[in-house]
């Protein structure tokens, strides 16, 4: 990776709860290139969702406070871009798809009416011009019979359709970026199927990157080309794709890996983890994992593990299996 | 080892979410204000007889005393002591608001719960409270008022049927929304009579929106019925509800300003007070604006 | 159509579905067109004791609805369902289902709605205690204790209320209630899809102890086929309200014979970055408002034939225990 089209440093993001202030999002960084595909993995609670609503700054203002950290896009950091230009990027440059497409579109406009506002936003092109380009638009999501569809309302879509509109009106303005939270969660998996082979089509015609955030290990694998695994508002570890599927460095991804039901073998009992997901407003002393690991030490209850290299392009919040790796590696 | 786990993360979410509403309710302004204003006008309605005075005492040679020492509220027409008259109209009128509350609550209640499970009784039901509904709840008061005569009970009961729909509709709608969530369906799996889905689950969890609704009906009865007395149908003179001493006062206004001012402030202040408190009540209760944590 | 689906072993099936329909009265707003949705379209399987027949399906295919007229929530539009010996369907089915009430149980999918916020745990697990009557304080509360042992919840839960616990746990509360009379039947609907994955597993393992332990028999409802794969012992596979599959699991799972059960398991995302997943199915679940002639699959099936667009395909056993509802075979 040359020169990174986005660069989140240490962002840090809180929101107020009924019992104080609560940490969502605790230091996180992370990087795409151009052209390329991150996945962001966890479970709920893991601040996943938060990070890519933070990079837009879609966050709810009334119950946060302003993240911290830095976000460098175009040699600008989006943290502390005025509002103006930030709507400019949103939508434009950077746009990004939710997980349910029923509860994103306006049930009173048509599909040509809400392509059209993003083009005319951003482009400000004629209502002629913009109807032109939802139907071209709805054609390359593959929307059959595009012209008539257009003008339809979106209670008439089924879901999947509904989500290829939701791509339609994000890729409108030919984004860099497209950042996608849960984008299948909500489908069927057959529809599933199709909404990822669109993405990865329209990620390669247009060129652009895509951070997908998902729970979905195995939608991770399929389109992913990094990942980083986040548990309890903190980057457990990052690593390609491949690398983290066949050895995963922490314990939290070992785990969560082995516990996913297997739809190619049988198995008689799947391993779990034990415990439950913390609650988000609780205060874990040193490694937030450490409660529920097996392989957990003295000191990952009392120090705060940093992310340290586990390899190239790797990287993993867990001193003891780090240091046993190095140690491998040497012998 | 996982149970423990489980006892453990279960013990800490559970302290600080129990006593969840109660902290919030404690924490929120307006509720406390109203809270606060109300308390101070029930222990002052308990505390009438502490004054030794008989509201109801005419002393001819004391009539229209301006506020002083010895009357604080001052006396009216018939040198009778307006503080004490507060005070004991401050039962009455408290007594007329709860008890209009509670009635149309019970049976407003009741209404919407069985409109609600039994779906072939709710258009019936539902087209007698729109018709009900129809006419001005103040305006049905009269009517009902005026056909029941000039008395407490039926001042109780004019106002309550004028705010029985209202009611009626918040319960149905809430029960309405309770009655697809599959703890009904649990509970029909387990062969739960019609009685047992209505009283143990759709009633329980449509009280908040109730208390919520019942603080401003009581808020309205208090208002309404200063408003029936005054047009001569509310509780009988010379009994001493805010309203009556209002009414009483009316030919005064101009010279014994005073005779209608403190009566008028109690009425506005209940309402105040009974209004924050609702308003509190929904922000903490109203599911549509509580967001699961 | 309605012949029976003779299963290769000698366990006679406690739970016996033929035929089964259920439609469903739509009107499209005020004044439209009444209309009819049928839901589940001719469907028959059994259960025998002790297993679990795996139920999967995309949204729409009337999985949830099965479910629901198997412990009878829903009365069935027609067809027969027996339920350890006792027709709950047709003329005398209230009756009947009176009878076997206590041996049937549900675990639902929501761990938020399932269960009344305004209720303490240790009420809501006793529910069915308290609606069959009969049982002494005491016993009740032994009870409960019990139960919340069995599903591996701390005895004092009992006394706090739902909100104060996490989905999986909530879900443990879902399955103390079902218990709580000893039923001998449950039907689990997709009681995971809510949970984490590492909440899942926990609550898979918790169901195969159970039913290991009391003998249970389950219809487990799952859209999730690695899921159903891990606690199933056979696996029926509806489309469109149609029942196009059912087989033991290693028979399904390794020779899928009917093509949407095919092409369901080659789309789900495998957690294993180096396979291939062929292009996916296109088209859509077609609408059960107004069902075309032919098979349900037809017009998104790669192996189409003029006869599927004309005639549904009849069930057929085609030996291993393994039924198909596909003119390719």
């Amino acid at each position: 990776m040359a020169v990174p089209l986005l660069e989140v440093d240490d962002l840090t993001v809180r929101f107020r709860t009924d019992a104080g202030w609560m940490t969502a999002v605790d230091r996180v960084s992370l990087a795409v290139g151009e052209g390329e595909a991150l996945g962001i993995v966890g479970e709920s609670g893991s601040g996943k969702s938060v990070t890519a609503l933070s990079i837009l700054r879609l966050h709810a203002a009334a119950t946060t406070r302003m993240p911290t950290g830095k976000i460098h896009y175009g040699g600008k950091d989006l943290l502390t871009l005025p509002t103006r230009e930030m709507r400019q990027i949103r939508g434009g440059e950077i746009a990004m798809i939710f997980q349910d497409p029923m509860s994103s579109l306006n049930p009173v406009l048509t599909i040509a009416d809400q392509i059209g506002e993003s083009l005319r936003l951003h482009q400000g092109v004629d209502q002629a011009t913009a109807r032109k380009r939802a139907i071209e638009l709805l054609d390359l999501v593959r929307i059959p019979d595009a012209a008539r569809r257009v003008d339809e309302y979106p209670h008439r879509l089924s879901g999947g359709m509904r989500q290829r509109v939701m791509i339609a009106i994000a890729i409108a303005c030919r984004p860099k970026l497209l950042i996608a939270d849960e984008p299948t969660t909500a489908l069927d998996v057959t529809i599933q199927a199709q909404i990822l082979d669109l993405l990865r089509d329209l990620q390669r015609e247009l060129g652009m990157s895509v951070i997908l955030i998902t729970h979905d290990m195995g939608v991770i694998a399929e389109f992913a080309r990094r990942v980083m695994v986040m548990y309890a508002g903190r980057v457990v570890e990052t690593a390609p794709v491949g690398q983290m599927f066949r050895r995963p460095v922490h314990p939290y991804t070992e785990g969560l890996l082995t516990a996913i039901p297997k739809l190619d073998v049988d198995v008689r009992r799947l391993p779990t983890i034990a415990g439950s997901i913390p609650d988000p407003t609780a205060v874990i002393p040193g490694c937030r994992y450490s409660p529920r690991c097996p392989q957990v030490q003295e000191s990952c209850r009392r120090d705060s593990p940093a992310l340290l290299p586990a390899g190239p392009e790797r990287e993993a919040r867990c001193p003891p299996r780090v240091a046993a790796m190095a140690k491998e590696t040497v012998a | 080892m996982a149970e423990a786990t489980i006892l453990a993360s279960g013990e800490a979410i559970a302290a600080r979410r129990r006593f969840r509403v109660l902290r919030k309710l404690l924490h929120h302004r307006s509720f406390m204000a109203g809270f606060i204003i109300v308390a101070v006008m029930v222990i002052a309605a308990l505390c009438a007889p502490l004054t030794g005075v008989d509201p109801n005492q005419m002393r001819v040679r004391l009539r229209f005393r301006p506020p002083s020492e010895v009357n604080w509220f001052g006396t009216d027409q018939f040198g009778r002591d307006l503080f004490t008259r507060t005070l004991y109209g401050a039962q009455l009128s408290l007594w007329i608001g709860l008890a209009v509350a509670v009635l149309s609550g019970v049976v407003g209640a009741a209404i919407g719960v069985l409109s609600a499970q039994f779906r072939r009784l709710d258009s019936l039901l539902m087209r007698i409270m729109d018709a009900l509904m129809a006419a001005p709840a103040i305006l049905l008061a009269i009517g009902l008022g005026a056909a029941l005569g000039p008395q407490t009970h039926s001042v109780i009961i004019a106002l309550a049927v004028a705010y029985i729909p209202r009611t009626a509709r918040i319960v149905r709608a809430s029960a309405l929304v309770t009655r697809e969530l599959e703890f009904i369906e649990a509970a029909r799996v387990s062969g739960a009579s019609s009685m047992r889905i209505m009283f143990k689950h759709l009633l329980p969890n449509a009280s908040g929106p109730l208390l919520v609704q019942s603080t401003f009906v009581f808020a309205f009865a208090i208002l309404a019925e200063a408003a029936l007395s005054f047009i001569g149908i509310g509780p009988p003179p010379p009994a001493p509800s805010w309203g009556n001493i209002i009414a009483e006062g009316r030919q005064f206004a101009v010279q014994s300003w005073w005779i209608m001012l403190f009566p008028g402030f109690a009425i506005s202040l209940a309402a105040l007070g009974m209004n924050l408190l609702g308003d509190g009540l929904r922000d903490v209760l109203d599911p549509r604006l509580k967001v699961e944590s | 159509m309605s012949a029976a689906l003779k299963t290769d072993t000698a366990d006679a099936p406690i739970i016996q579905v033929r035929d089964l329909v259920k439609e469903f009265n739509v009107t499209r707003g005020r004044g439209g067109p009444p209309a009819i949705l049928r839901a589940v379209n001719h469907i028959s399987f059994d259960i025998r004791s002790g297993t679990t027949l795996g139920l999967v399906g995309e949204s729409g295919s009337g999985k949830s609805t099965t479910g629901r007229l198997l412990v009878g929530l829903i009365p069935a539009t027609s067809g027969e369902i027996s339920l350890f010996g006792e027709t709950i369907t047709g003329a005398d089915g209230e009756a009947a289902l009176a009878k076997v009430r206590s041996k049937l149980q549900f675990v639902f999918q929501d761990p938020h709605g399932s269960l009344n916020p305004r209720m303490r745990v240790g009420d809501c697990i006793a529910e069915p205690i308290d609606i069959a009557g009969g049982w002494s304080r005491k016993d009740r509360a032994d009870r409960v204790s019990e139960l919340l042992e069995t599903v591996g919840l701390p005895r004092a839960v009992a006394e706090r209320f739902p909100h104060e616990f996490s989905g999986g746990q909530r879900q443990r509360i879902g399955i103390a209630r079902a218990l709580a009379l000893r039923p001998d039947f449950v039907v689990c609907d997709e009681p995971v899809s809510a949970l984490d994955v590492s909440m899942q597993a926990q609550i898979i393992n918790l169901l195969l102890d159970l039913q290991e332990r009391l003998g249970l028999s389950y219809l487990f409802i799952a859209h999730d086929l690695a899921v159903v794969r891990s606690i199933a012992t056979d696996v029926a596979v509806m489309y469109a309200g149609a029942l196009v599959e059912q087989a033991p699991k290693t028979v399904l799972y390794s020779a899928p014979k009917h093509p949407y059960t095919q092409a369901l398991l080659d789309a789900v995302p495998r957690p294993d970055p180096d396979r291939v997943r062929s292009a996916a199915l296109g088209g859509e679940v077609p609408s059960i408002l107004n069902p075309l002639p032919g098979c349900a699959f037809a017009a998104r099936c790669p192996h189409v034939m003029a006869v599927c667009r004309q005639d549904r395909p009849a069930p057929r056993p085609t030996g291993e225990g393994h039924v198909v509802a596909c003119h390719l075979y």
